[in-house]
């Protein structure tokens, strides 16, 4: 292991390296292109050893992903906003051929108007396509994320593909010191793919994905479903084993700060639910019993995490980056439909803000918090959801 | 040619499968797999070929088959490469095999971008003319006035010269072929089969769903395709151009069986001869076919 | 139940397609060349050779499309009725 200085687009290239990764087809978009030109320049070094595909789409993309995983290789791609909607098609694909791929997706904004910015909506608008999916916070932990990303996707439990989504420019672009690994360092915990289940081989024929009438069609879709929860499982041990290799946690399913005694709890996905650490710092000194709850793994939702914390805490502040136009904010629906059943239920507040990129504050954060703490007080949960800084 | 009795008699493309009677789709696979002698993964778009197969858990091929997106056939096909390469595989032929819609159509991005990749593989296009999988709405590749779902009075325009749009992309072998002439088919594989880099096999598939023609004169449609004129048979490795010997005597207009003859078989065509014959349009067609050649000639000669 | 939907080759993956027929194919030896052109056209690769080229069809999953009919040289294949050939009604 050794210290690198990097964004963490950059890192996401190393990880392609460090994970011994056989084949990337990827295609450039805003936030997301340093990525593949980071893999391409590792490629013409000799220092990527796998092949990787200069692409002429992303719906190219996935579906090299796809051929290549089809055969056996480990593969990769990374996107943003229109090039991940470009996928749509693929990702449903992917999912259902069960084909562990993994795929960087570094969040932006979604057109129009053109906005290069972060916004959740182009990933969360793919939580129902199978795929797994991690919002990380820092380079250190897209960068390690990425690498347990593929032996999650490869355990045979799972079998599904993983998505890790950074907050654009915020996250990608972002320089800073993350903690490398050698390929050699990475092989136990990660050996090389050797497919569990089907794989095009001319020496063993058989075909994938022909026709499956209704009789049928039901059970496949059933088994992606308890491939995809699994990983609440499966996860947590890969990851107690990387901590024990290599000394890296980065909190679970949900990385909780100050939660314990908390009696309002901040909840959001990404590089927010890191800068929310500081806010709840700062309340705590002030003496409110606050916590932050980043939300690491979305898909599948940690139902059973969520429990839990709501059993002691008397309101969730949720923070969405992204809207369900019509219905809200992502995370807040689905935290509220996961308390539905749950003994405890707590308020949940739903706050939507930071989109296109908009700056989201310690300031703002505590503010959210505030209000939170204010309707536990007087007993009132106030709007369905509050858009936060919205101008007149 | 190759001889009948050298050709193999392995079978992949096995019996008790899902095709129509008379298929000329599976007859051409028939002898495209046995040139390829089974080394092949072979990548299947949305098309009749994906019915073909026959229902989950079985396999009418004796291949490995990945189906794929109906757009995404040559860029699946790129993948497969790249995970033979790394696996050391470089023999191993990968072949997409995709109908004139995942060709002319919705995938010809994919292909664009897969050949001009230099990808080593083999793209067929097997060209019915028409969407039959989806019940026989017009294509790129269907003729001027043939009559289809979305098109019911004829089609007002004609096919896209997609040969020329493949050779502009400058391919390692390409090939045009007949279901009608299985050997020369067979030969036109078995070319491929030795040259590395991207190849581009396109076949004349008379579909007697589609076309409506009587199911047991699926040869003589595709031979009177060549006889006419109409479709032309020809290879390219690298620069070097050569018509083939079916098609060379026809080079001649003189010696070309009027086109008529091939539309009168089809019931597609029933509009350019009932109520009453459409001389305007058959003359409009047959001029239509010395423009192929012209233009073919041309660009490669 | 796979994981997901892989399927293997079998012959008759769509059951006994024979009975898709109304007409059947039959040959009369006493005329035919050997010359394989019959084995040569049928989509369904249902004609089966002996070593010598003699063809034999197998009516468990010939369609009855009549292509090899159309395409023999000698003119030796007659479609007959299914019921006809079979005596069934
Ligand atoms: C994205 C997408 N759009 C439409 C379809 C529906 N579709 C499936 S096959 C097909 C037509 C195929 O035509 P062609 O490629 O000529 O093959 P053929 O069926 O004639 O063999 C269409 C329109 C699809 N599967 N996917
Ligand atoms: S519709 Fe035409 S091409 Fe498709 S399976 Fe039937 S005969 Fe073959
Ligand atoms: S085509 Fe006719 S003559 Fe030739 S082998 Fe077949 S049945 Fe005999
Ligand atoms: S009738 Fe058709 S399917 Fe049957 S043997 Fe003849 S060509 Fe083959
Ligand atoms: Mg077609």
């Amino acid at each position: 292991m050794k210290t690198m200085l990097m964004s963490a687009n950059y890192a996401a290239a190393r990880a392609v390296v460090s994970a011994r990764v056989e084949v990337v087809a990827a295609y450039p978009i805003t936030p997301a292109t340093t990525v593949p030109e980071q893999i391409a320049l590792l490629d013409e070094e000799g220092i990527y050893k796998g092949e990787f595909i200069r692409v002429e789409s992303e719906h190219s993309a996935m579906f090299a992903c796809i051929g290549a995983s089809s055969a056996g290789a480990r593969a990769f791609t990374a996107t943003s906003s229109n090039g991940l909607l470009l996928m749509d098609e693929a990702l449903h694909w992917a999912a259902a051929a069960r084909l562990p791929i993994v795929l960087a997706n570094i969040n932006r904004s979604v057109s129009p108007s053109w906005n290069i910015h972060v916004t959740h909506d182009d990933s969360m608008s793919k939580r129902d396509t199978g795929w797994i999916q991690f919002y990380v916070a820092s380079v250190d932990e897209f960068y390690h994320t990425i690498i347990q990303a593929f032996r999650l996707a490869e355990d045979e439990r799972v079998l599904m593909p993983v998505m890790v989504s950074a907050d654009g420019f915020v996250l990608s672009h972002t320089v800073s010191p993350f903690d490398y690994l050698e390929p050699e360092e990475v092989d136990e915990f990660l050996p090389p793919y050797k497919p569990p289940h089907w794989v095009m081989d001319p020496d063993n024929p058989i075909s994938h994905g022909n026709i499956v009438f209704p009789e049928y069609y039901q059970e496949f879709r059933y088994q992606m479903h308890e491939g995809s929860k699994n990983s609440l499982k499966v996860y947590p041990e890969i990851e107690a084993e990387y901590k024990k290799l290599f000394g890296k946690y980065f909190g679970g399913m949900i990385a909780q700060h100050r939660c314990d005694d908390a009696e309002v709890v901040f909840t959001a996905q990404g590089t927010v639910g890191a800068e929310a650490i500081d806010a709840v710092d700062e309340l705590r000194e002030q003496g409110y019993k606050v916590g932050v709850a980043r939300i690491r793994m979305y898909r599948p939702f940690p139902v059973e995490e969520i429990r839990k914390l709501a059993s002691h805490v008397k309101a969730f502040a949720s923070f969405d980056r992204g809207v369900s136009y019509g219905f809200g904010g992502h995370a807040a629906n689905d935290i509220r439909a996961a308390l539905y059943h749950s003994p405890h239920r707590p308020f949940v507040k739903s706050y939507i803000g930071g989109l296109g990129g908009r700056d989201v504050t310690v300031e703002d954060i505590k503010e959210i918090i505030l209000a939170t703490v204010r309707a536990v007080e007087t007993g009132e949960l106030g709007p369905e959801e509050t858009w936060h800084d919205l101008l007149e | 040619m190759v001889a009948i009795r050298e050709m193999p008699m392995k079978e992949y493309v096995l019996k008790g499968n899902a095709a129509c009677a008379g298929c000329m789709d599976t007859l051409s696979l028939r002898h495209a797999l046995k040139a390829l002698e089974g080394d092949v993964i072979q990548v299947v778009p949305a098309c009749c070929t994906s019915v073909i197969q026959s229902l989950w858990p079985k396999s009418g091929l004796g291949v490995p088959v990945l189906n794929t997106a109906f757009m995404a056939a040559a860029a699946t096909a790129s993948g497969v490469r790249a995970a033979l390469k790394v696996k050391g595989r470089d023999d191993t032929q990968v072949m997409v095999w995709a109908g004139d819609g995942g060709t002319f159509d919705i995938g010809i991005q994919a292909l664009s971008g897969a050949f001009e990749r230099r990808t080593d593989f083999l793209y067929v296009c097997y060209n019915n003319q028409v969407y039959s999988n989806t019940g026989t709405q017009r294509s790129g590749a269907t003729p001027l006035y043939a009559q289809t779902t979305t098109t019911w009075y004829g089609k007002t325009e004609p096919e896209k010269m997609l040969d020329l749009v493949v050779a502009a992309h400058e391919p390692a072998y390409q090939a045009t072929a007949n279901a009608a002439y299985p050997r020369d088919l067979y030969d036109k594989f078995r070319r491929a089969r030795e040259i590395h880099g991207p190849k581009f096999i396109h076949i004349f598939i008379p579909c007697p769903q589609a076309w409506n023609y009587p199911v047991e004169k699926g040869v003589e449609v595709g031979k009177l395709a060549v006889e006419t004129g109409y479709w032309i048979l020809w290879e390219r490795i690298g620069d070097e151009f050569r018509l083939s010997p079916q098609s060379k005597r026809y080079q001649d207009p003189s010696k070309r069986k009027p086109i008529e003859e091939f539309l009168k078989l089809q019931g597609r065509f029933s509009r350019l001869f009932k109520p009453k014959k459409d001389e305007k349009k058959i003359a409009e067609l047959q001029a239509y076919v010395q423009h192929r050649w012209d233009i073919l000639l041309r660009t490669f000669t | 139940m796979p994981k997901s939907p892989y399927s293997v080759p079998v012959v008759g993956s769509t059951g006994k397609t024979g009975s898709w027929r109304t007409f059947d194919p039959v040959i009369d030896y006493d005329s035919c060349s050997r010359c394989r052109t019959c084995w040569l056209y049928c989509p369904e690769a249902s004609i089966d050779l002996e070593e010598d080229g003699t063809p034999h069809i197998d009516y468990d999953y010939c369609k009855g499309c009549g292509i090899c009919a159309q395409v023999c040289p000698k003119k030796c294949i007659e479609m007959v009725r299914t019921t006809e050939r079979t005596g069934a009604k």
